[in-house]
């Protein structure tokens, strides 16, 4: 009994600052894609063909625009990007409340609007939700389990996942939809009392990811339940998630700068160089 | 293991894939034998259309010699069935459950001869997934084994669990809190990956590869780079192997000191559930350090390493990781030492070594049976074979046992992290990769955190992979969660679940 005391008391508070301080990332973190067209070279379209997942379109021109909903968050563009025509920022505020507003031009963000007034008033302080992995590959599914550690806490906020869908205000969905899935998730969100929202997390769910396209799965869940928040990554960081959810529940307004990663030097993040360059040690 | 019988290789060198030799499938079973009587292992047994889909079936199996680091490959061609090997080597369950769905073979006298994984057949063949036609669902279309008798009752449990858990179904045959026989059936998580695999090399196969199973995106797309490394003739240089290894053993701290934390949680002691759920992120955090992504994705690319690490930032890194596990043996410690923990842990859902060597069971829960089984030592491969880690075993093969293992292997991990960031090699971490070479075949393992990973790859015309076998350590310890429930009470079922922790995705594909 004493020593769990003395580990309690070396250990100290474990949650973090966010959202009342700003959060903590480390160099190589990689949030919110910048893309600068002006910068690329004629022609150039390097990034759209090294990314798995084709999230970019228009590579290049004025009206070069990336996915975030497809977006693996991978480096694969910023590793052959010779210019620096797209960069990632360290800003985790990614998620969006349609999908239509997942598409990143230039360099601003863009933030997900609160639920109207009589959703907010039913689920702001208490929100309950029922997890669906369908065909998740457990990175999603481990980063919600994560937000409830004792490090992120989910829970502070009055936000929990729980056993059944009968108690719960929602579903959030995680992976590509298998076929084999479809049934048991329209099922899950039929049992759950209306009115109930639906959060997608993760490429997979908003776009299929690195499996859209595979016949056994449905690329997302946009076309069998009606998604009220769409929270990009592969998978996305605690940090993304809990801001996501903050926002939609209108607890988190407005562009606040000061909950904001400071920057760090462009080079602290770049990968080694690439194969199509000299192979120095940096 | 005979040399005629069959074409000797090693982990991670690609061979002809003409030159396997080619049995009457009698040979072909009787040299199986043979290897496992002389303490052999079955790693891998896949089929491939000799010539066109529909045609007759190339199987290739894959045949482990631990004690002298050897693989041995053989082939056969089989028609509309085989006789099963199964009842002989039942670590060939799966395999053989997966050729007659995928294939439309029929293992002849298979004991379990039921749906994997609900995958639409290859080939257009009636009779793929061992049922008639149509093809079942899943899972009404299971036939699940059914006991009878006064206060007999089954209880069904999934595909959506009550926590954050991917989708399977559990069956138990219970008498009141009795588990007689629990069935596993999986599938749900099947989104078809070895065929985007098979759709060839590029950036689309890189991030398939990462998502096999996204708790081991290092392991899995490790193998998948050593594969294509191979098959290339290129090697990764030095530095990058030993980079390599760093975020292996991290991702194998994450997830054992995560589950370590989720046994506590299961037997509600919540101390260690609480911290050791905070030192995970700790490890997670230190993948993160070195490439952005707390799982480690996108670090491991083919012909290297995708980001480098200055002395100074290796040095903090390792010093980072050093203060972690003190932390992190301290809030396990607790978990260990105390009487209500292990009232819990100790002597529940075991499984013996003699059960563990026929499933074939793989990694920390074969271990923990008393088999030393592990590829980092047996097969090394990258930095493996100059820095060794001690494999750790314990005897009971118990709940406890399972945590044991997991304990004391992250304490090996954490010290070889701090020892290679502190010592890293010289030179680049990237060398170009080129395309693979046409009609080869590698067999590439890494022991990922769960175990034995075994990508096999065969190149036809062009280079193009005309098959990509994935093996998931899982794969095998499925059966083994499901023999270690027996006679075990039902409310137990989540601590046994959690000290074998297996991927649903890494099974279904």
């Amino acid at each position: 009994m004493l020593d769990i005391f003395k580990v309690r008391l070396k250990a100290g508070r474990e949650t973090v600052a966010f959202p009342d301080g700003p959060p903590r990332f480390p160099d190589r973190f990689r949030g919110r894609p910048v893309l600068d067209p002006t910068q690329c070279s004629a022609g150039c379209s390097a990034c759209a063909e090294a990314c798995p997942t084709e999230a970019i379109d228009q590579p290049g021109l004025p009206a070069m625009r990336l996915d975030l909903g497809r977006c693996l968050f991978c480096a694969a563009c910023i590793d052959v990007c010779p210019t620096g025509g797209v960069a990632f920022t360290r800003d985790h505020r990614l998620a969006m409340r349609k999908r239509e507003e997942l598409w990143a031009t230039g360099d601003v963000p863009k933030l997900a609007e609160a639920l109207d007034t009589r959703l907010r008033r039913l689920f702001g302080r208490s929100l309950r939700l029922r997890q669906v992995s369908a065909a998740g590959c457990n990175g999603c599914e481990a980063e919600l389990n994560a937000s409830g550690n004792i490090q992120f806490d989910l829970s502070r906020f009055g936000i929990q996942f729980v056993a059944s869908p009968r108690h719960a205000d929602g579903i959030v969905v995680t992976g590509p939809i298998s076929e084999n899935m479809k049934l048991a998730l329209q099922k899950t969100w039929e049992a759950v009392p209306e009115p109930r929202l639906v959060v997608a997390v993760g490429a997979c769910a908003i776009s299929g990811g690195p499996f859209r396209g595979s016949p056994v799965v449905a690329n997302g869940c946009g076309d069998l339940v009606p998604v009220d928040l769409w929270i990009p990554g592969c998978p996305p960081h605690p940090i993304t998630l809990i801001d996501g959810f903050l926002r939609l529940l209108g607890r988190l307004e407005g562009d606040d700068a000061g909950r904001l990663a400071g920057s760090v030097a462009p080079e602290a993040a770049r990968p080694a160089p690439g194969t199509s360059g000299p192979s120095s040690r940096r | 293991m005979a040399s005629l019988d069959l074409l000797e290789t090693y982990n991670g060198d690609a061979v002809d894939a003409a030159a396997v030799p080619q049995h009457p499938i009698s040979d072909f079973r009787d040299v199986i034998f043979e290897s496992l009587q002389a303490g052999g292992r079955l790693v891998s047994l896949f089929g491939r259309p000799v010539d066109r889909p529909g045609g007759p079936l190339l199987l290739t199996a894959v045949l482990a010699d631990d004690t002298e680091g050897r693989l041995g490959l053989l082939s056969a061609q089989v028609e509309r069935s085989f006789p099963s090997i199964t009842p002989a080597c039942p670590a060939a369950q799966a395999f053989e459950r997966e050729l007659a769905e995928q294939y439309g073979v029929v293992p002849e006298g298979h004991p379990w001869l039921k749906p994997l994984r609900f995958e639409p057949p290859r080939v257009n063949a009636s009779g793929a997934g061992g049922g008639p036609e149509p093809r079942p669902t899943i899972p009404a279309g299971y036939d699940f084994f059914q006991m009878s008798g006064e206060e007999v009752h089954e209880v069904a449990v999934g595909p959506v669990h009550a926590g954050i858990i991917e989708p399977g179904h559990f069956r138990f045959q219970c008498h009141g809190e009795k588990v007689f026989h629990l069935e596993i059936a999986l599938g749900y998580q099947h989104r078809g990956a070895e065929r985007l695999l098979e759709a060839g090399a590029g950036p689309r196969t890189s991030a398939v590869a990462e998502s096999i199973a996204g708790d081991t995106a290092v392991g899995h797309m490790l193998a998948y780079c050593t594969a294509l490394e191979q098959l290339s003739g290129r090697e990764a240089p030095p530095r990058a192997t030993a980079l390599r290894g760093v975020a292996l053993e991290l991702e194998r701290l994450a997830n054992h000191v995560g589950d370590l934390g989720m046994l506590a949680g299961d037997v509600g002691f919540l101390p260690t559930a609480s911290y050791l759920g905070a030192r995970r992120a700790d490890y997670l955090n230190s993948l993160a350090e070195l490439c952005g992504n707390r799982f480690g994705r996108s670090l491991v690319v083919p012909g290297g390493v995708r980001f480098d690490l200055t002395r100074e930032a290796a040095v903090k890194l390792a010093e980072r990781v050093e203060t972690a596990w003190k932390a992190t043996r301290a809030a396990a410690s607790l978990f260990f030492e105390s009487a209500s923990v292990r009232a819990r842990t100790d002597g529940t859902g075991a499984l013996s070594a003699d059960a563990a060597r026929q499933l074939g069971l793989v990694g920390p829960a074969a271990r923990a049976c008393g088999l030393t089984r592990d590829v980092r030592r047996d097969h090394p491969y990258g930095i493996y074979r100059f820095a060794h880690i001690p494999v750790v075993n314990a005897e009971t093969g118990d709940v406890f046992a399972r945590a044991w293992v997991r304990f004391l292997e992250s304490e090996r991990s954490a010290d070889f992290v701090s020892e290679q960031l502190r010592a890293l090699p010289a030179g680049p971490v990237r060398v170009p990769c080129e395309p693979a070479a046409p009609g080869r075949l590698v067999v590439s393992m890494v022991e990922g955190w769960r175990g034995e990973i075994a990508h096999v790859a065969v190149t036809g015309e062009g280079g193009r992979f005309i098959r990509y076998k994935v093996k998931d350590p899982s794969f095998h310890n499925w059966m083994g969660l499901a023999a270690a429930m027996r006679g075990e009470q039902i409310s137990d079922f989540p601590l046994c679940n959690k000290s074998f922790n297996l991927s649903y995705c890494g099974h279904d594909l």
